[in-house]
């Protein structure tokens, strides 16, 4: 790998996808999967700062027992509104539509993803979908919690129901059209030699992503829609006072909702297996049952729903089964942690940010996981079910696993998407605000849910303030992580040193390519010789490499 | 631990103790396990920290390690399974002694009405020692009656029964909550559970008039002229109910159902869905004309019905031995 310090020399460097066209047309109606990666970047940014924005609120109200900041119904309404905006336009597009877009094809070594327009298509869809969100917010908002549980959502709710079910109706195609897209390219655009068994990890594992979005999204969709039906025409669907069963709709609901679980985990996952290969130069250990085991957790996924309605009244036996199978789909997860973990052994370890984030996400995913065997087991989860446990347990999974990869997986492309490197002590210091943060703001609420209390509680006995206190404190430290990259990722745009094309010494076909890479992303289309992860041809690097001195563009 | 950091909520029935002695193996075990996670990257990542000129070693993988670690955790987690699945079963299996007493939930308030006829609302007098089974539904939405205190939870569903027990071992009062999401006022549809030493519960009893349910059913039982139907002396137009209920029943459609609580309930607002074998499906339903108040007290008359030794209300119809619930000729 070139080490060289090459003089900058603008006038002459040849055009990359960023410069290559630059009018507002050039952006909105671009087919390049790189571009439709930083329309979402920015759209799905914009997002996760307003669903952050409704979680302080939420602390806020919860730092007294009474409810005193807002009204009992703004209370519901806001975590309805930061429920529904982390989920269905945060936690599932984040990891995929952002890094998948940008990175799939340059992984497989292809131009373009398979469906480009479908691919622009998706990001209107999702553009369109949280539109309208944010239009229903605007007009008093919903309050029927994420879940939409009947026959509360149906009948009961005043608010914008269906407006807000219309949103994730269109949302849930978006995530189709992505999911579609990854799969046909993985299958059909693969560059020559680049078999399935040499495909990077953070491949497979969007692939089984893709394979969840594409069979479990279409029931989240007719789910909604039968919401809808039952609220506007009182066809008894869900409300057992027009002949319906108000548990059909949590069997729907959730037969997508825990499937979607994994739609936002395994990304992050597949980010984690190449940060742990990169950082620690090596290819990861036992390659094939981390790629099977990504599939494994896509299908078994859709087996366990009804983990989640262990106190609905289901049979006793059906409750056995489901606990069962619960269990066992903890084995790949548990795979994953102990093949990243003996991946360490014996390999050259950096300490750059995006490793510090993979250690956090080991950290806090295993933590998570671990809680998640505590509601499998029936004799807990009759007690912890709808408590600040399982609040805590699903966002160990989702903040400390989804946003850890997210984050670390950024600050590792970073260089590629931009062609700079962010500020490394900076990103040391916020990575350890959001791992101290974190764990400060939602420990305490394993805790809290033991105890017995319950969630969506606007006011609360006064024996939980104490560890309500924590958690709001707990989560103005994470505030502050999150908002630092926000600062030194912008100013790295013009202050940052240009990065190489390869500033980590990383396997991968993207790093072969220009940083940031041209339009069409190879200028020839490679020919892959070698297996994943070839670490042994490429020397550990120190520092990453940065081509200049800190320059004005 | 104190009053400002708790660590467990208090413990006053006879599952809590074996859900916390579960509980604490589970944190025992994630913690080793964590620790052992924890340590081994920290241990790892120092020891082979990048050096300059200091190469890694490739490694391909190791089935057997591999399989070691799939096979040992899901080892650990079946002792989870079947460990929670015990308790569970406990929990889920209530004895054929317990106390009954219904519960109807609505839109944010919890109403209890007694066997013997008391009525509460948001809270809920129990006696130590004694098993208790709640008949629950909910007039709205779906809530959820939870107490921590006895590590027990179920949600409460409109339109049919679902039933939660318990036997309480420690005098006290206990918070009630209403675990699952109801609208507005879901956090304020919370009460107490009054333990009360069985003396003292007597006395809470015997205060205040009150008719018992069953006896309050029998009179619903005339006032809406089932009994022109459903006759103890003579064979009506519907099935006898004299010591039908707690038996199996031959349909229509050949299948077979148990009579109970859900049953009885159903037959009530939906008579048409299952039809008793040699019956015709004449009974109108009473959707909207009966309160869940007035369903409970219906049930529960049946119910007496069907113990012909037991205390407390009895019917004064048709004597004992009504024996098969019921002999029709087409």
């Amino acid at each position: 790998m070139a080490t060289t310090v090459i003089p900058a020399q603008p006038a002459s460097k040849p055009l990359n996808y960023l410069t290559n066209g630059s009018t507002i047309r050039s952006w909105l109606l671009t087919t390049d999967h790189k571009r439709i990666a930083i329309l979402y970047l920015i759209s799905v940014t914009m997002f996760f700062f307003l669903g952050g924005f409704f979680a302080m609120l939420i602390r806020l109200e919860l730092l007294t027992p009474q409810g005193d900041l807002m009204h009992a119904d703004t209370y519901n309404k806001v975590f309805t509104a930061h429920g529904m905006i982390m989920v269905f336009f945060f936690l599932i597009p984040v990891v995929p539509a952002i890094l998948g877009n940008f990175l799939v094809p340059l992984m497989v070594g292809a131009k373009d993803l398979a469906f480009p327009r479908i691919n622009l298509l998706s990001w209107y869809l999702y553009i369109t979908a949280g539109a309208m969100m944010i239009h229903v917010l605007l007009n008093g908002g919903v309050d029927t919690g994420w879940t939409l549980y009947s026959p509360f959502s149906t009948q009961y709710s005043n608010t914008n129901v269906i407006e807000a079910g219309l949103a994730i109706f269109i949302a849930g195609f978006s995530s189709i059209f992505t999911g579609l897209n990854f799969i046909v390219t993985v299958h059909r655009m693969r560059a020559p030699g680049l078999t399935w068994d040499r495909l990077p990890l953070f491949v497979w594992a969007n692939y089984a992503t893709s394979l969840i979005m594409i069979l479990g999204t279409p029931v989240i969709a007719i789910t909604v829609v039968m919401v809808a039906v039952e609220r506007l025409f009182h066809l008894g669907i869900f409300d057992p006072r027009l002949g319906g069963d108000p548990l059909l709709f949590q069997h729907l609901f959730w037969f997508y909702s825990h499937p979607a679980v994994y739609i936002m985990i395994l990304p992050s996952m597949g980010v984690i297996s190449e940060l742990i290969a990169c950082f620690s130069h090596k290819r990861i250990f036992g390659y094939k049952i981390v790629a099977l085991s990504s599939i494994a957790i896509a299908v078994i996924g859709f087996l366990v729903w009804a983990h989640h309605m262990f106190v609905t009244g289901i049979s006793l036996y059906a409750a056995l089964i489901f606990s069962f199978i619960t269990f066992f789909v903890g084995v790949p997860s548990a795979i994953k942690v102990f093949n990243w973990t003996a991946t360490l052994y014996r390999g050259s370890i950096s300490f750059a940010t995006p490793m510090l984030y993979a250690f956090g996400f080991i950290g806090l995913f295993t933590i998570g996981g671990l809680t998640g065997l505590f509601l499998a087991s029936l004799g807990i989860d009759v007690h912890v079910t709808d408590t600040y446990f399982v609040v805590s347990h699903f966002h160990y999974v989702m903040v400390g696993g989804v946003v850890m990869g997210y984050l670390g997986g950024m600050h590792f492309w970073w260089p590629k998407i931009t062609g700079r490197m962010y500020p490394e002590a900076w990103a040391k210091l916020s990575a350890l605000f959001v791992f101290v943060g974190f764990n400060l703001t939602f420990f305490p609420q394993f805790i809290l849910g033991y105890v017995g209390m319950p969630r969506r509680y606007w006011q609360y006995p006064p024996e939980f303030q104490v560890l309500n206190i924590l958690s709001t404190a707990g989560a103005s430290v994470l505030a502050v992580g999150y908002l630092l990259p926000m600062i030194y990722f912008a100013w790295s745009l013009r202050y940052g040193p240009l990065a190489g094309p390869n500033p980590w010494g990383a396997a991968g076909l993207e790093w072969q390519t220009a940083s940031p890479p041209p339009t069409f992303n190879f200028d020839e289309t490679p020919v892959v010789t070698w297996e994943a992860y070839n670490y042994d041809e490429i020397e550990p690097k120190m520092e990453p490499t940065t081509l200049e001195a800190p320059v004005e563009r | 631990m104190s009053k400002y950091f708790p660590l467990w909520p208090d413990r006053a029935s006879t599952i809590a103790g074996q859900v916390d002695g579960l509980y604490i193996y589970l944190v025992l075990v994630s913690a080793v396990m964590t620790l052992l996670i924890f340590i081994a990257v920290a241990v790892l990542a120092v020891k082979y920290r990048r050096r300059p000129g200091v190469l890694p070693t490739p490694i391909e993988g190791s089935p057997i390690l591999e399989t070691a670690w799939s096979v040992i955790p899901f080892g650990v987690m079946l002792t989870f399974f079947i460990w929670g699945a015990v308790i569970f079963f406990k929990e889920r299996t209530p004895p054929t002694n317990s106390t009954e007493v219904y519960v109807v939930a609505k839109q944010w308030m919890w109403k209890i009405e007694h066997m013997e006829g008391q009525r509460e609302i948001n809270e809920l007098h129990v006696p130590v020692g004694e098993n208790v089974k709640l008949i629950m539904t909910s007039q709205d939405v779906i809530h959820s009656f939870y107490i921590p205190a006895f590590r027990l939870k179920q949600d409460v569903i409109p339109g049919r029964y679902t039933t939660l027990w318990f036997k309480a071992t420690e005098a006290g009062v206990y918070h009630l909550f209403c675990a699952e999401y109801c609208g507005t006022s879901h956090s304020g549809m919370i009460g107490n559970i009054v333990v009360m030493e069985p003396q003292d519960y007597t006395q809470w009893m015997a205060g205040g008039p009150s008719v018992p349910l069953p006896e309050a059913g029998k009179q619903l039982f005339t006032s809406l002229g089932c009994s022109t139907c459903h006759r103890f002396d003579i064979q009506g137009r519907g099935p006898n109910l004299q010591g039908a209920f707690g038996k199996p029943v031959l349909l229509e459609d050949g299948r077979t159902v148990m009579v109970d609580d859900n049953y009885v309930r159903e037959s009530i607002l939906n008579p048409n869905a299952k039809i008793v074998k040699g019956f015709t499906p004449v009974m109108p339903t009473f959707q909207g004309l009966v309160s869940d108040e007035q369903l409970n007290a219906l049930v529960a008359y049946v119910k007496s019905l069907g113990q012909p030794a037991a205390g407390g209300a009895q019917n004064q119809a048709a004597a004992a031995p009504a024996g098969q619930p019921q002999k029709q000729v087409q």
